[in-house]
C-alpha cells in the first residue's frame, strides 16, 4: 500500500467512517443538505444553538469515508464551541485539506483533525472532506437552499 | 451470461491480437503513480488510436479551412473530407442516404435536438413519451422539460433486480397516446444490452417512433440502424475512439425531413431575406453555424479503424474479457455485482462492502486502475436499486486478462486498507 494511502485512511478515519459519532436527527435544530453532485454523496447537518453556544450537533446522510470521518468528527470538535469559533476551525481546516496550511501552525490549531492532512495529497477528495463542514455554515446562517459541491 | 448471436463467430472475421492492437493506443503506454495505466473507463470516454490522432493532425495541417463556403482549393479538401466522414458514418451505422446523418456535439445533443424539433412539433398535451428506469439523465431532462412545456405524460419502463427492462409492463404501457419511445441500448451503469429490435417492433405495431441512446452501444455492439429499425439512433464520438465535442444523430430521412429547425443561423438555409427565410435539406438544416469539422473527420477515422478491426472481433474480445471479469470479480466474497441482466456488455459495475465507492476508486487510482464511481447520471437506476454509487469498471477493446487481474489486485488491496 502506497504512503499516501495510508496517510489519507488513517485507522481514525476508518474508524469514524465505519462508526460516525452523533449520527442522528436533531429535531428542534436548524439543519441544512448538502450534496456532492459528482458522486451521490449527501449530508444534512443540524445544529442546536442556544446562547451563542452550538449546544448540539448531529448529522446524517451517505458517503464515502472521508466524508462520513469528516462530519462525525466535525461534530465532536464543535460542539460547545461559538459559531464564529466553528467558521475559524473551518479556516484552518480547508486550509489543512488543501495543503495550503502553515504545517507548524496547523497542526496544533485543528486538534485531532489533523489526521484529515493526508486529504490534500488527493485534490478530487477535498470536496468529500469539506462537505459537511459548508453544509454546517449554511445551517449557522439559516440558508434553505441545498449546498452544492458543484 | 448467455452466448448472443448478435455477436456470433464468422470465418472471414479477422484474427483479433489485443496485444497488437494495443500498440495502437499511445496513451496505454503511461505510468500513473508509478504503475502502469489501467484503463478501465472507457465508458466514461475512450481512448484514441493514432489513426484518428493522425487523421486530425493530417486534417489541420493539410487541408483545413471552412465548408461549403470558399472557391478556394482548402475550402474545397474540407468540405469533401468532412462530407466523406458522413459518408463513412452512413455505412457505419448501415444508414440508407449520408442525408440521414446529423452531426451534432454528441448523444446529449442529438437527443435535445429530436425532443426539440420533433417534440415542439407533433407533441401535444397528453401525449406520451415511453422512456426507461434505466435511462441516463440525458435523456430524462429533455423529455421532462417538455413536459413542463407542453403537457406531455412521461411514462418510465420499470426495470428487475437485475436491471433488465420489464417488457411486459413496457407493452402494458404502450397506448393510442403513445408517441415516442426513447431508449438506451446498453446502459452505461449496468451493461444491460436493451432488445432494441424487439421495442421498436412494439413499438411501431403501436404508431409510435422509437429513439435509440446509442452511447454505450456504437462502440462495443456491431450497430446497424437499419436491422434495428429505429427511427433515431444517437451516439457520440469520444466514446467510440473519436474525439470529444462530435458525434451523430441518425434519423430516418421523412423524420427528418419534417422537422423543424434546432438552431438557427449560416449553414442550414437555402435562402435569407428580411420576409422570408427557407432551410436547407437535412442534413445542413441541423447544422447551423460553422460545425465541428476537424471533430467530424476524427469520427470517421475512428469509425474506419473499429471496421477495420472487425467491430465482430472486437465485440467478441470485449464479451469475452467481460465474463472472465465477472467470474474473476465474483470469486471475492465481499464485492457484490450491480447488474446481473441475461445480456450484458462493456461494463462491471460493483459494491465493495463496507466500502464506498469514492473509496474504492482512491484506492485502485494508487493501483494504476483507473474507473469511474458514482451514480453515473443515472440517479433513478440507482434508487431503483437501493444503492447511492457502484464502483465501475468498463472495458473497451484494447483491455486484457491481465488487466482484469490488476482490477482483482486493486480490490484486494481496497480490502487491506479497509480491514
Amino acid at each position: 500500500m502506497s504512503s499516501e494511502l495510508r496517510e489519507l485512511y488513517q485507522e481514525v478515519i476508518l474508524d469514524h467512517g465505519r462508526r460516525p459519532r452523533n449520527f442522528r436527527k436533531l429535531d428542534t435544530a436548524k439543519h441544512a443538505e448538502g450534496f456532492n453532485p459528482l458522486c451521490g454523496d449527501k449530508v444534512t447537518v443540524y445544529a442546536d444553538v442556544e446562547g451563542g453556544r452550538i449546544r448540539d450537533l448531529a448529522f446524517q446522510g451517505s458517503g464515502c469515508a472521508i466524508s462520513t470521518a469528516s462530519a462525525s468528527m466535525m461534530t465532536e470538535a464543535l460542539k460547545g464551541k461559538a459559531p464564529a469559533e466553528a467558521e475559524e476551525l473551518f479556516e484552518k481546516f480547508h486550509a489543512l485539506v488543501t495543503g495550503n496550511a502553515d504545517p507548524e501552525a496547523s497542526a496544533e490549531s485543528v486538534g485531532k483533525l489533523a489526521v484529515f492532512s493526508g486529504v490534500s495529497e488527493f485534490p478530487v477528495r477535498v470536496k468529500c472532506a469539506t462537505l459537511a463542514w459548508h453544509t454546517l455554515r449554511a445551517a449557522l446562517e439559516g440558508c434553505d437552499d441545498p449546498v452544492s459541491t458543484e | 451470461m448467455s452466448a448472443s448471436p448478435r455477436i456470433a463467430g464468422s470465418a472471414s472475421a479477422p484474427a483479433f491480437d489485443v496485444e497488437r492492437v494495443r500498440g495502437d493506443f499511445p496513451i496505454l503506454t503511461e505510468t500513473v503513480h508509478g504503475k502502469p495505466l489501467v484503463y478501465l473507463d472507457s465508458a466514461a470516454s475512450a481512448q484514441k488510436p493514432t489513426a484518428v490522432l493522425d487523421a486530425v493532425r493530417r486534417f489541420d495541417a493539410e487541408s483545413y479551412s471552412n465548408i461549403h463556403r470558399g472557391v478556394h482549393l482548402l475550402s474545397e479538401r474540407a468540405t469533401d473530407a468532412y462530407e466523406q466522414a458522413r459518408g463513412t458514418l452512413q455505412r457505419f451505422l448501415g444508414a440508407a442516404d449520408p442525408s440521414e446523418v446529423v452531426f451534432v456535439r454528441g448523444t446529449t445533443e442529438g437527443i435535445n435536438l429530436v425532443a426539440s424539433s420533433w417534440g415542439r412539433k407533433f407533441l401535444q398535451a397528453g401525449d406520451e413519451v415511453v422512456i426507461t428506469t434505466m435511462e441516463h439523465h440525458s435523456n430524462i431532462v429533455p423529455w421532462q422539460i417538455l413536459r413542463d412545456e407542453i403537457g406531455i405524460v412521461l411514462r418510465v419502463v420499470p426495470v428487475n433486480d437485475d436491471g433488465e427492462l420489464l417488457l411486459d409492463e413496457f407493452e402494458r404501457m404502450l397506448g393510442p397516446r403513445t408517441r415516442l419511445v426513447s431508449v438506451v441500448h446498453l446502459s452505461n451503469a449496468l451493461g444491460t444490452v436493451n432488445p432494441v429490435a424487439r421495442i421498436v417492433e412494439m413499438a411501431h405495431e403501436r404508431g409510435a417512433l422509437v429513439l435509440v441512446d446509442g452511447a454505450q452501444s456504437a462502440p462495443h455492439l456491431a450497430v446497424d440502424v437499419t436491422a434495428l429499425g429505429c427511427d433515431f439512433y444517437v451516439f457520440s464520438g469520444h466514446k467510440l475512439y473519436g474525439p470529444t465535442g462530435i458525434g451523430v444523430l441518425y434519423g430516418r430521412r421523412e423524420h427528418l425531413e419534417s422537422m423543424p429547425p434546432y438552431q438557427s443561423g449560416g449553414g442550414m438555409i437555402r435562402s435569407v431575406s428580411f420576409e422570408q427565410t427557407l432551410y436547407a435539406k437535412p442534413p445542413a438544416r441541423f447544422e447551423a453555424g460553422t460545425p465541428n469539422i476537424t471533430g467530424a473527420v476524427g469520427l470517421g477515422a475512428a469509425a474506419d479503424y473499429l471496421d477495420g478491426l472487425g467491430r465482430e472481433a472486437v465485440a467478441r474480445h470485449e464479451h469475452e474479457l467481460l465474463e472472465f471479469a465477472t467470474e474473476r470479480v465474483r470469486r471475492i466474497p465481499e464485492v457484490r455485482l450491480i447488474g446481473n441482466a441475461q445480456d450484458k456488455a462493456g461494463v462491471l459495475s460493483f459494491l465493495v462492502e463496507g466500502v464506498h465507492a469514492h473509496d474504492v476508486g482512491t484506492i485502485l487510482d494508487q493501483s494504476g486502475v483507473a474507473i469511474r464511481v458514482g451514480h453515473h447520471c443515472t440517479q433513478p437506476l440507482m434508487q431503483r436499486l437501493g444503492v447511492a454509487a457502484t464502483a465501475r469498471a468498463s472495458f473497451g477493446l484494447y483491455n486484457t486478462r491481465g488487466e482484469v487481474e490488476a482490477l482483482v489486485r486493486g480490490i484486494e488491496n481496497v480490502l487491506e486498507v479497509f480491514a
